[in-house]
């Protein structure tokens, strides 16, 4: 323990970033700072981004009456500006019931089955990504504020192992490019430092509104590593583990992003 | 006894016919002095496979003496004068494994198929380059001979 205190001073003294580093808070960028002007014009405005169509269809369907239950959403939680605020900043969040962490997609998705008895909605569906992204607008400048109790950090520590582990056929971990060379460009493009911060995003390449496991299967197909389907524990660890390493930093959703 | 060992060879077998598939080499110092294939390679088509982002995917890193190429990386040294500053000996092994002179580098193994985890389907038990490409490729950056000016 002291010489882990006296190797980090003198990290310190040395000014040298030891490689594997996660990236000091100060440093911290979202990717909205590595945009254009102009992409950054088009997030700026609720008339001229894209995404609020889809945050304008999910208040639509927060309203609408679903399920054999025949309840709406705000039949249970209200006012969502008042009742949703904050929310996405804690998601994903360890549920006890289940004993592992879910995403704001699983929890809506639970509430569908257990609140309306109606049917789950499929990842990546206009309706899930509607509600998604109505539900975490309202936590719109809110900083992200990841629980810290002991089973949150358990699964944080699993996403982190996640982040740093080489795979695919190009031998890569997400650490690699998003942790220790964020400033560089990736053929031409800003590296960013996969801040997660505006999801569910409206991408440009895209030309549609997708979430943050759509965007971490894209990274790595481009690593040639097998993706874990969406939905899988894995890649709802890594959005946790993301989600406490920008501790802090405020929700942009919906984000537009290149 | 017999059963472990035939548990062991069974286990083994699919990595040692993966192996099987590329060319032995020698490693001496930081350089593995003889060519993959025998022969030399042809840089004309190793300079297509080092601007071409699907094959080579070299210039998603790297930036080099490609005027014709407009979007290329900066994560990694300009390829201008790589010929200057190593032997073709040295190329190839950084190539074939870069991993072997610098195990955390960013830059990934183009001829090397174990120890590698979670490989897609479509790209498991092949390297990134065959072993013609990486000599091509070998022989295109042994001719950049001048540093960037």
């Amino acid at each position: 323990m002291r010489i882990g205190h006296a190797a980090a001073a003198l990290t310190i003294l040395a000014g040298i970033v030891p490689a594997g580093a996660e990236i000091a808070t100060a440093q911290r960028k979202s990717g909205y700072d590595f945009m254009a002007r102009t992409t950054q014009a088009m997030q700026d405005g609720d008339t001229s981004n894209p995404g609020m169509l889809w945050v304008l269809d999910g208040a639509a369907l927060w309203d609408r009456k679903a399920g054999a239950a025949n309840r709406s959403c705000a039949d249970c939680h209200g006012d969502a500006p008042t009742s949703m605020k904050g929310v996405a900043a804690r998601y994903p969040e360890f549920n006890a019931t289940l004993g592992r962490p879910i995403n704001i997609e699983q929890r809506i998705n639970l509430c569908r089955a257990d609140r309306q008895q109606a049917k789950p909605l499929p990842y990546e569906s206009k309706d899930l990504l509607a509600l998604t992204a109505f539900v975490a607008r309202q936590s719109r400048g809110q900083p992200i504020a990841i629980a810290e109790d002991e089973p949150t950090r358990r699964s944080v520590e699993t996403g982190r192992a996640a982040f740093v582990r080489r795979q695919g056929q190009l031998n890569l971990s997400c650490a690699q490019c998003h942790d220790d060379n964020w400033s560089g460009r990736l053929a031409g493009n800003p590296l960013t430092q996969g801040q997660p911060t505006g999801y569910p995003i409206y991408r440009l390449e895209w030309q549609s509104l997708g979430s943050l496991q759509r965007r971490l299967r894209n990274c790595l197909t481009g690593m040639r590593a097998e993706a874990p389907a969406l939905g899988a524990q894995e890649l709802v660890d890594l959005e946790l583990y993301l989600m406490s390493r920008a501790r802090g930093m405020p929700i942009e959703t919906p984000a537009v992003r290149p | 006894m017999l059963v472990a060992g035939l548990a062991a060879a069974l286990a083994c077998s699919p990595a040692v016919d993966a192996r099987a598939e590329l060319a032995s080499y020698a490693v001496v110092g930081d350089a593995i002095p003889v060519s993959l294939t025998g022969a030399g390679g042809d840089p004309k088509k190793g300079r297509a496979i080092v601007a071409n982002r699907q094959v080579g995917l070299c210039l998603l890193c790297h930036s080099g003496p490609f005027p014709e190429e407009r979007f290329q990386g900066t994560l990694a040294p300009d390829l201008s004068g790589a010929g200057s500053r190593w032997s073709p000996g040295q190329l190839r092994l950084r190539i074939v494994d870069s991993t072997r002179i610098n195990p955390a580098t960013i830059m990934p193994p183009y001829y090397r198929i174990d120890g590698l985890e979670r490989v897609t389907p479509a790209f498991t038990g092949k390297p990134i380059l065959n072993a013609e490409q990486v000599e091509d490729v070998v022989a295109y950056l042994a001719t950049l001979r001048d540093a960037k000016q």
